[in-house]
Order: C-alpha cells, then structure tokens, then sequence
C-alpha cells in the first residue's frame, strides 16, 4: 500500500483540545485556511471557500463520514479541486482521516488520506500548475536527469 | 523490498529513461512547454515562431507521441496534438504534492493547540 499518505505529529496539548481543532469549523478553518459555511455534521456535506491566498475564488468541498469523539474524524474529497469549470463530483474522492490518541506528553495524531490511484492524471497536472514552482521544479529534474544521462553516455 | 516492487520500479524506470531520452532535445523541450497549457494544438501552431519545418515539427511530435507524453487526434484533415502530463506526472509526484499541503497545514494546526 503505497498509493496513500500518512502522518504522525505529537501535539503537546490534549487530546480534547486538538479534536477542538480539527472538528470545530471555525478553528479548522483557522489552520487548513478555509472559510466553511456551518458546522461539521457525520454523513453530510461541508462547504465553504479557501482562504489561501490566490485561491479565494475557489470552493471548498467535503463529505464528512465519521465524527467519533476525540478518536476519529474523518471526510472525504477531492485534493487540488482547483477548476472552478469542473465538477469534480463525478470523480473518485479521496479519504482523510484523523485518529487521535493519549500520550504521557499530549496526543498523538495520526493523519492518513487514501484513495490516490483513482485520481485522474489531469487532475494530477492541475495540482501541478497550482503548486508554487511545482512545474518549474519538475523541469528542473527532468533537467537533471537529461544532463546526467548526457554526460554518462 | 519485495521482488515484486523491485520489478515494478524497474519498470518504471525504463519507462522514465524512455520519458527522457524522448525530453533529451530542445526543440521537444520545447514542444511540451507549448503543449503543457492542456490544450490541443494544430500542427501550424506548434510550428508558429520556430525556424523548423511542418515535417521536421512532426517528427518531433511522433518522438513524443511514442514516449506517451504526447497523444494525437484528427479534426476534419488537420492533426491536433494534446500533452498527456501521466509519465511525467506519476502517481508518486502527485501524493508527494499532496504530502507536502498536509505538511504545512499539521504546522498550522500544531501552532493552535500549543499556543
């Protein structure tokens, strides 16, 4: 399984705290930079703008799937939805999840997305024309691999 | 690692070392900076400001189309040429991208609840 994402981050706070954090629509606005329309609600959409900037313009879409008091959060959605001319509702989303845990220090989160191999390839250039020097990064290393090759043939 | 993921890998680099022999070339290079806009090009078009020929622009073209980056299609008598960003942009870079969003948004999320 390496079409997936995960990240473990120890948080020295508790864990009722940190489920605050990422539950509480406003503060989960505050970090993942996205101005939400209402609170988070088990089997239902969120919607809501990005407030990154540059990016204002853009909607924000999820389906929260699973609110289980400061263990598991989880919603469903479509990473770098970026064309406003698209509906992205007929592609596969991807899954996020956020499992919090007690530790002697904090909590432990550990945050998974999955579901990456249904992403279309367009989309997968999308993202790069949005990410910051993502395409000049990529021709960069196809640079590289040029000169490399180049120089041991 | 498992043989299976080794024999994958090398799969995928021998599709990659196909990738950039076909990049390996500036006039190509710059082809698919053209094309990149996610537009599909006429021939004319894709020769426009270049001191090539139409044939010597296909030739290119057909390098590229055999290197999957690049995928034709007829409009009445006119070929028009689309980039296919896929052996480029593998499956890989793009988790990587996403990787890299999450990254900075636990940053964020970690400044809160300690602050």
């Amino acid at each position: 399984m390496d079409d997936r994402i995960e990240k473990r981050i120890e948080l020295k706070a508790p864990v009722s705290r940190v489920w605050r954090a990422i539950t509480d629509y406003r503060e989960f606005g505050e970090w993942f930079r996205v101005k939400l329309d209402g609170p988070f609600v088990a089997g239902q959409a969120s919607t809501g703008h990005i407030t990154y900037p540059g990016y204002e313009h853009l909607k924000w879409e999820a389906v929260v799937q699973k609110m289980e008091p400061e263990r598991l959060f989880s919603f469903t959605w479509h990473p770098y939805a970026v064309d406003p001319k698209v509906d992205y509702s007929k592609e596969a989303p991807t899954l996020v999840e956020f499992r919090l845990e007690k530790t002697a220090t904090g909590t432990l989160l550990v945050l998974t997305e999955s579901g990456f191999d249904k992403v279309p390839a367009e989309r997968r250039l999308e993202a790069f024309r949005r990410n910051d020097g993502g395409w000049t990064e990529q021709m960069k290393s196809i640079e590289t691999h040029i000169t490399n090759y180049v120089a041991k043939n | 690692m498992s043989r299976k993921t080794n024999a994958r890998a090398a799969i995928r680099m021998q599709a990659r070392a196909h990738v950039f022999a076909a990049l390996g070339d500036e006039t190509r290079l710059a082809l698919v900076v053209k094309l990149s806009d996610g537009r599909a090009h006429s021939i004319s078009r894709l020769t426009r400001g270049t001191r090539l020929t139409r044939q010597a622009i296909t030739k290119h073209l057909r390098v590229l189309e055999g290197a999957g980056m690049v995928h034709s299609t007829r409009e009445g008598r006119e070929s028009l040429f689309e980039f296919n960003p896929q052996p480029i942009i593998g499956l890989r870079e793009y988790i990587d991208l996403v990787s890299g969003e999450w990254d900075q948004a636990l940053v964020r999320l970690k400044d809160l609840v300690e602050r």
